[in-house]
């Protein structure tokens, strides 16, 4: 089972409400989390602990000028502007540079080859027996996170049941997080900020065909208009989790809310049982 | 000497438009025959990487001069490795102005 935590706005509780339910849940079986928020993840924050590291790599055009007569081939081809073919030399702007190869094959000359470049991190950390923390870390500068996303998708494959914890927005991301899950849980919260941006998450969601559930956090309990809009877009709201000043507090040093208040360790497996009801699926 | 200057329409009396890789039109000036070529920018509303690009399509026409308003950091590099000199419209100009000025060595070079 593969469960997307995604949310269209920031700041709705996404980390909070991930931690909390791959925390509360994996007290009964294995767990895996992944931090796919990889500009700025956070998730580690709640699990300090040891951590291995691995790099993530792109492969790179490299050009053998020996071999190249500026034909043009290469840059014609790039559709994102990566390659200019200069009348005496070829720019590449690695930042433009998706990795996707087709220079490499278009070349008549075999002038280019590929290279590797370090773009990011995979943490992976032990929590405990059941429960497994691993996070994607795009490095400062960097401005395509997609590879660091799979990377850390990749080291989780082969678990029975993983946690991804979406960045906000609906831009690529959010999509290849997204992609290939079984269920994605949208966290939002009672205000109009969290309505406008969940119908533009729930609108991503219903054209990749994923099955999804509303979880409204900090709610006030006015939450009438987000009620409705989930009642009319077919999306069930599976939990409430309430404006309290004791999350709050417990939040607001670090800590896991449900650890302190115990009781909301079986909501979170209740809202694991609902969601495979939906799937129709095994965890 | 070809010259192209960035253009909000297609005629030599439309504006010269400030951008360099999202501009609508690419107007290309042949001083010799004093004769101007419109060319639509395909980049115009692409999603990104369009400054290399339309510098390639001056590389392409033999544009040595280059009219407009301002370049981004990746045009810039594309453009200087070209060895194409680039000089800035006064606002609110029109083509034809531009290239007068040009002419009358009234512009600003910025590259």
């Amino acid at each position: 089972m593969k469960i997307v935590v995604a949310s269209g706005k920031g700041g709705t509780g996404k980390s909070t409400f991930s931690a909390n339910f791959a925390w509360s849940i994996s007290r009964s079986r294995d767990v895996v989390l992944v931090d796919c928020d990889v500009e700025e993840p956070n998730l580690h924050l709640f699990f300090p602990g040891d951590t291995s590291e691995s790099e993530v790599t792109v492969l790179n055009p490299a050009f053998d000028m020996e071999r190249c007569d500026l034909c043009g081939k290469c840059g014609d081809f790039c559709r994102y502007g990566a390659i200019a073919v200069l009348p005496k030399q070829i720019l590449f702007f690695k930042d433009l540079c998706h990795a996707c190869g087709g220079c490499r094959i278009i070349c008549p000359n075999e002038a280019i080859s590929e290279t590797e470049r370090v773009i990011g991190k995979v943490w992976d950390a032990p929590v405990d027996e059941h429960l497994r923390l691993i996070s994607g870390v795009l490095n400062e500068g960097e401005p395509n996170g997609i590879p660091v996303i799979k990377a850390a998708k990749e080291a989780a494959e082969g678990n029975d049941l993983v946690i991804y914890d979406s960045s906000p927005g609906t831009a690529c991301p959010v999509i290849e997080t997204i992609e290939g899950s079984d269920y994605v849980v949208l966290v939002t919260e009672s205000t109009p900020f969290g309505l406008h941006d969940l119908r533009l998450a729930a609108e991503v969601v219903r054209k990749l065909g994923i099955p999804a559930g509303v979880v409204i956090n900090r709610s006030d309990g006015e939450d009438d208009e987000t009620e409705a809009f989930c009642r009319k877009a077919g999306l069930p709201i599976q939990m409430k989790i309430p404006f309290d000043r004791e999350i709050a507090r417990l939040q607001s040093r670090g800590d896991l809310f449900s650890v302190a208040m115990p009781e909301w360790q079986d909501e979170f497996v209740n809202l694991l049982d609902d969601i495979c009801t939906r799937t129709g699926g095994a965890q | 000497m070809k010259m192209c200057i960035t253009a909000k329409g297609d005629t030599p009396d439309a504006q010269v438009e400030e951008r360099f890789g999202r501009a609508p039109f690419f107007l290309f000036h042949d001083s010799e025959q004093d004769t101007y070529t419109a060319e639509t920018n395909a980049f115009a509303d692409a999603a990104g990487g369009v400054g290399p690009r339309s510098a390639q399509v001056l590389i392409d026409h033999g544009a040595t001069v280059l009219v407009t308003g301002q370049l981004g950091g990746n045009a810039r590099r594309a453009i200087e490795g070209a060895g194409i000199e680039v000089y800035q419209a006064t606002a609110g100009s029109t083509v034809r102005e531009a290239v007068a000025a040009y002419r009358e060595n009234q512009l600003n070079r910025i590259l």
